[in-house]
């Protein structure tokens, strides 16, 4: 018995072991050979030439210094912070109501989940067009009259540019030039690109379902003996999901925010079918950057170390959470 | 019997009854693409126009759908053999694993499953480069078989995750007794917990084929020749095509979004189940 305990342990590591090796290998060796490619001053797929650029960080100041990547994490920080902002708000608020439902539960649910469950090259093929100039809600604001009253009372017709916009609301570039050393380094206009904003309403649209589905699973989480002692306490209403609700959801809004934050800085599909890169870069991402200098300009060096940031900008989000995860179940 | 407590906390009746008042005015903002799509499906060639997107199909027509469907068949089906067996091999090999580090524990088990956890998250442009000069190594470069062993390898921490989640609630009294039973890990997986395993792989399965299905980076990287791509990644290049009629547009778009959607509208209740049992919590 007691030698059979010992071997089996081993078989289960053993069985493990075949997917380990290949997650391994695709996850980690493959990193550690790109991380390579973007220390090389010129290795293309053909003659494997893996010399270190001088300095070694040569792709990385490139890369920084370039106007579009500083222009791509602009744009990241806009759509990450609004994005998660309206999917998280938006998801909760209808977890909230939906929950509330009786017969209509079901039915409200499986709608606002539903374009989670479509591909973002479908739904960016559709935005794309409901957000054009020339269509869709621009149509829709003629139609309603919207057009006419808004002639009437500032005189002006409204055309609607959408993500052909150039507009960029705000700048903050003097004061990050002031702030950061280097002063001048920063050449793009740190602001709020109007372009991104119909790119950030169709994320937010397809997944602030996913929001919804996480706090639905955390509401029906909560015991039923905290939802008697509130009932008890009269605390109804607003101050049963203030005091009690929204504790026994931030678990939860935690794993939410991880994965969306993770989603947002990585997005790809969506741009690529909705916007492109858009004019003066105003809806580029580091995805689509990546993607182009890898496969486009075949600029394999710049391209490796702006994937390479991505990660670590992932990294930064997802790992805190996992070693948290991983010491919840040592225990 | 808990609908007399659950009443009476939360909303009041009268906040529940506002608050579905506001849930229906946000049927129109979820549905409209759908309503697009499917409103210029059914239109004709002639009656297709952006200019004319918001109106029903004047005359009703199965033309765009037939064209789009002469298109894109060959991808359609390109996904299909692709998506089937990645989502059978992953489902497969998450459940063994899923049931390893539900139920055994040895050295380093957390940190194995930590590590494998961390091939969810990251951002696939980081891999691309030595994936496609490894496919190149055993000359899969360009083909479906390399697509399905790229979805299946990196659909391995996912699949585990849910599965070693779905298996948490099987007691662990069965496999002990299978154990003095004689049974090995192997004899005591395919004999015992397979069995048992027929909802997590239904929940697994759909949510695979739903991400497998809408992929489109992998897609591109590994397939460069559009003939030989799968259905999500040639409507991206029918859109981009400049002679295409709106109503054909559309109607690829929902040949490409019809599987999930169809899997979603039936089997939905599995899939919302699959989206928080993959959540790392």
């Amino acid at each position: 018995m007691a030698r059979l305990r010992k071997l089996r342990p081993s078989t289960a590591a053993l069985a493990l072991m075949p997917s380990f090796i290949l997650v391994f290998i695709f996850v980690y060796v493959f990193i550690s050979y790109t991380i390579r490619i973007s220390l090389s001053k010129n290795w293309m797929p053909g003659l494997q030439n893996f010399a270190v650029a001088k300095p070694w960080y040569k792709n990385y100041y490139n890369l920084a210094s370039s106007s579009r990547f500083q222009t791509d994490i602009r744009n990241t920080i806009i759509f990450t912070l609004f994005f998660l902002i309206i999917s998280v708000t938006v998801g909760l608020l209808l977890a909230i109501a939906v929950s509330n439902m009786y017969r209509s539960k079901v039915f409200f649910r499986n709608l606002f989940i539903m374009p989670y469950a479509v591909s973002f090259i479908v739904t960016g093929v559709v935005w794309r067009w409901i957000f054009n100039p020339v269509a869709g809600v621009n149509l829709l604001f003629k139609y309603s009259g919207f057009d006419s009253l808004y002639k009437h009372t500032y005189g002006t017709t409204l055309q609607l540019q959408w993500m052909t916009s150039p507009t960029v609301v705000g700048n903050v570039t003097k004061l990050l030039n002031h702030v950061l050393p280097g002063s001048g380094f920063i050449t793009v206009q740190m602001g709020i690109p109007i372009a991104l904003l119909p790119v950030i309403f169709a994320a937010a649209w397809q997944l602030c379902g996913f929001a919804m589905a996480m706090f639905l699973a955390g509401l029906a989480s909560i015991p039923q003996e905290l939802r008697e002692a509130a009932a008890i306490d009269r605390a109804t209403g607003f101050r049963y999901y203030r005091s009690i609700a929204l504790p026994s959801l931030m678990p939860m809004a935690i794993t939410t925010l991880v994965i969306l934050t993770s989603t947002s800085l990585k997005i790809f599909d969506l741009i690529y079918s909705m916007s492109g890169s858009g004019i003066g870069f105003a809806t580029d991402m580091p995805g689509i950057f990546v993607y182009e200098e890898m496969y486009k300009a075949l600029n394999y060096p710049l391209g490796t170390a702006a994937s390479v940031f991505m990660l670590i900008a992932v990294c930064l989000i997802v790992l805190p959470y996992l070693i948290r995860f991983n010491k919840g179940h040592e225990e | 019997m808990t609908s007399g407590i659950s009443s009476t906390v939360g909303s009041s009746k009268r906040s529940k009854r506002v608050q579905f008042f506001l849930l229906v005015l946000l049927i129109p903002i979820f549905t409209i693409p759908f309503f697009v799509v499917l409103s210029a499906s059914f239109k004709t060639s002639q009656g297709a126009d952006v200019s004319t997107m918001w109106k029903l199909p004047k005359v009703w027509s199965l033309s765009g759908i037939s064209e789009a469907w002469h298109q894109l068949h060959g991808n359609f089906k390109n996904s299909l053999v692709m998506v089937i067996p990645a989502v059978i091999i992953s489902s497969l090999i998450g459940s063994l694993n899923g049931f390893i580090l539900s139920k055994y524990r040895f050295k380093f088990s957390n940190l194995i499953f930590t590590l494998m956890l961390v091939g969810m998250f990251i951002p696939y442009q980081t891999i691309l480069i030595p994936m496609v000069r490894f496919l190149q190594m055993i000359h899969l470069y360009g083909t479906l078989p390399g697509l399905t062993l790229v979805h299946v390898v990196y659909g391995i921490p996912i699949t585990t995750l849910m599965f070693r989640n779905y298996y948490v609630s099987v007691p662990k009294a069965l496999v002990e007794a299978a154990s003095i039973d004689g049974a090995g890990l192997f004899k005591t997986f395919f004999r015992i917990i397979l069995p048992l395993s027929i909802p997590g792989f239904v929940v697994a399965g759909i949510f695979q084929f739903t991400n497998i299905w809408n992929d489109f980076l992998f897609t591109i990287v590994v397939i460069p020749d559009p003939s030989n791509q799968p259905v999500t990644a040639a409507l991206n290049n029918l859109a981009g095509t400049q002679t295409v009629n709106w109503n054909v547009l559309m109607a690829g778009a929902l040949i490409a979004a019809l599987p999930t959607a169809l899997i979603y509208i039936f089997l939905g209740r599995y899939y919302i189940q699959g989206l928080t049992a993959g959540s790392v919590k």
